[in-house]
């Protein structure tokens, strides 16, 4: 698609503050055109958005009829669990929603439309956002804050100031998980300039089996899930603490999300220079 | 016949050089299937008393299902046929002196086959060796194994008059995902996929066993797992005959109403 600039369009002077202020107003414009683009099929849109939710729903339908059977799983009470599984939904299908451009980085490469980023003097990954912002998404979304209140119908978790501040840092930690491990999916668009299927362990496995907290599947996942790539950080640990069990630096750890952000980066600029067009 | 069964292998053929694909697949299958067996497990560690089937026969299930997966789950249809029927191509396909439920249903019929070929070896080798509860268990006995085939096969049947039906009725909508996604979300959940039948509590299950979507890879992956037998068994199988019969009909009375009625809007 063709970026349209804005009327009062000029080069970043240096100045930090200028530039993302620049940046800010840039991504409302690409924001603003998507949605319009968006808002011209509406019958599609609502229909995609209806599906989303739907093969969602299956999710909850899932540990609804677990729950029937079993008490609780590794000591989570069926509240707790979708409490757990309310937010993961809500992170992931924020950062689908916002980072999506990144997840199909593959036909940007193919289509050669990333050739016309490379060549605009703006950020390369603002412009890769400002591609693609997918909001029939927001149908998960809309199914992960129905979870998520039914889970405080059903949940015994008493909320206070930090707690609230916890989850609101849960889910910005773990959008920023998610929109680094797309990020992570592109770059390596860059190499095989096609998408990998087995990265899908890494989101879509993430999302479905982050609806239960990562211990429960045992030692060796937990580890993974914190050091590699640090989901717990954003999903089991601050759970215990709005849960009312862990310590209270565990409700730092979502910053752990938003820190993966950075080699994430660091690795789309190695990408970025190995770019080769391939001339379409 | 003749024609559809080359029309089969043509397309079998075709399935069979993606193989790259169907080595990513099974790496992500194979991951799942440990994933979803993690899980059961956590449940059956906290209650193992409310466990409906043994965790070696839930394993056998899993990793069963993640091997076959590409002949039961619905999601696995063709965008090109729904394509086709969007953008006018299938004026083509009605030059043909073939019935086009016939050569889409053989067509679904070799995709599906042929991807399942490509993957299911490798995982169930794998799954063979993972030990005793959590790895695939060798089925009941000769016989056993023989029903297992014979169910799979019904069950892929099954599936894919399911979505002839689904293709079907997109000759009558403009826009065919409203009605794709329900159905098919539909069917990941009353077939099993999301949980096995026999977690569902009695009387849902009762219900849910008498819907065509229990016809699917709930009886195979059950008779493999030793988990289905004797009477309900034999209630399964006609079960499963039964609604192949009735979809294949509707599926063919759909196509007759379409073709009468079909206009191809230039293009």
């Amino acid at each position: 698609m063709n970026m349209i600039l804005p009327k009062n369009y000029h080069r970043p002077n240096g100045r930090l503050f200028k530039s993302l202020a620049d940046s800010l107003h840039l991504y409302r414009q690409y924001f603003a055109i998507q949605l319009k683009s968006t808002m011209q099929y509406k019958t599609s849109f609502f229909l995609t958005a209806l599906g989303q939710f739907l093969v969602s729903f299956n999710v909850f339908l899932g540990m609804y009829f677990m729950f029937r059977r079993f008490q609780n799983v590794k000591g989570y009470g069926y509240g707790e669990v979708l409490l757990c599984c309310g937010i993961l939904l809500m992170e992931f299908s924020l950062a689908e929603t916002f980072a999506r451009g990144f997840d199909q980085f593959s036909s940007l490469i193919g289509n050669g439309v990333f050739d016309r980023i490379m060549v605009r003097p703006r950020s390369s990954v603002l412009q890769v956002l400002g591609q693609r912002i997918e909001f029939t998404r927001l149908g998960r979304m809309v199914q992960a804050m129905v979870i998520f209140v039914y889970s405080l119908s059903v949940g015994t978790v008493a909320w206070s100031f930090s707690k609230v501040m916890v989850l609101i840092f849960m889910i910005l930690g773990g959008t920023a998980l998610f929109s680094g491990i797309f990020l992570v999916y592109a770059v390596i668009c860059f190499f095989t300039l096609e998408g990998l299927e087995f990265m899908n362990v890494l989101t879509d496995g993430a999302r479905e089996y982050g609806k239960y907290p990562f211990d429960i599947y045992g030692k060796k996942i937990l580890l993974f899930a914190t050091f590699v790539v640090p989901y717990a950080c954003v999903q089991y640990y601050p759970l215990l603490f709005v849960l009312g069990r862990g310590k209270w630096w565990y409700g730092l750890l979502p910053g752990a999300g938003a820190a993966f952000l950075l080699p994430c980066y660091l690795l789309w600029r190695v990408g970025v220079r190995h770019y080769k067009s391939t001339g379409s | 016949m003749k024609k559809y069964l080359s029309f089969f292998r043509l397309r079998f053929n075709t399935g069979l050089q993606y193989r790259a694909a169907a080595l990513a697949g099974i790496v992500t299958q194979f991951f799942w299937g440990i994933m979803e067996i993690l899980t059961f497990r956590a449940f059956y560690e906290s209650d193992s008393a409310s466990f409906p089937m043994t965790l070696q026969a839930t394993s056998s299930y899993i990793w069963m299902q993640q091997a076959f997966l590409a002949l039961f789950m619905a999601w696995f249809m063709e965008g090109e046929l729904f394509e086709s029927i969007k953008n006018g191509n299938i004026s083509y396909e009605l030059c043909r002196p073939l019935g086009i439920y016939n050569m889409w249903f053989s067509r679904s019929l070799a995709t599906r086959l042929s991807r399942a070929v490509l993957r299911c070896f490798p995982i169930i080798l794998a799954a063979v060796f993972i030990p005793a509860p959590y790895g695939l268990s060798a089925p009941a006995g000769p016989a056993c194994f023989l029903l297992f085939l014979i169910t799979l096969a019904l069950g892929l049947l099954n599936v894919t008059a399911f979505c002839m039906i689904i293709y079907m009725l997109s000759f009558f909508t403009i826009s065919p995902d409203g009605i794709r996604m329900t159905a098919l979300s539909m069917v990941e959940f009353f077939q099993g996929a999301i949980i096995p039948l026999p977690f569902f509590p009695d009387t849902v299950r009762t219900v849910m066993e008498l819907l065509p979507f229990a016809a699917m890879q709930n009886v195979a992956l059950r008779v493999y797992s030793g988990d289905l037998t004797g009477v309900p068994l034999q209630k399964a199988v006609l079960l499963q005959l039964f609604w192949l019969c009735a979809m294949l009909a509707c599926g063919k009375a759909l196509e007759h109403r379409a073709m009468k009625k079909i206009v191809v809007q230039g293009g």
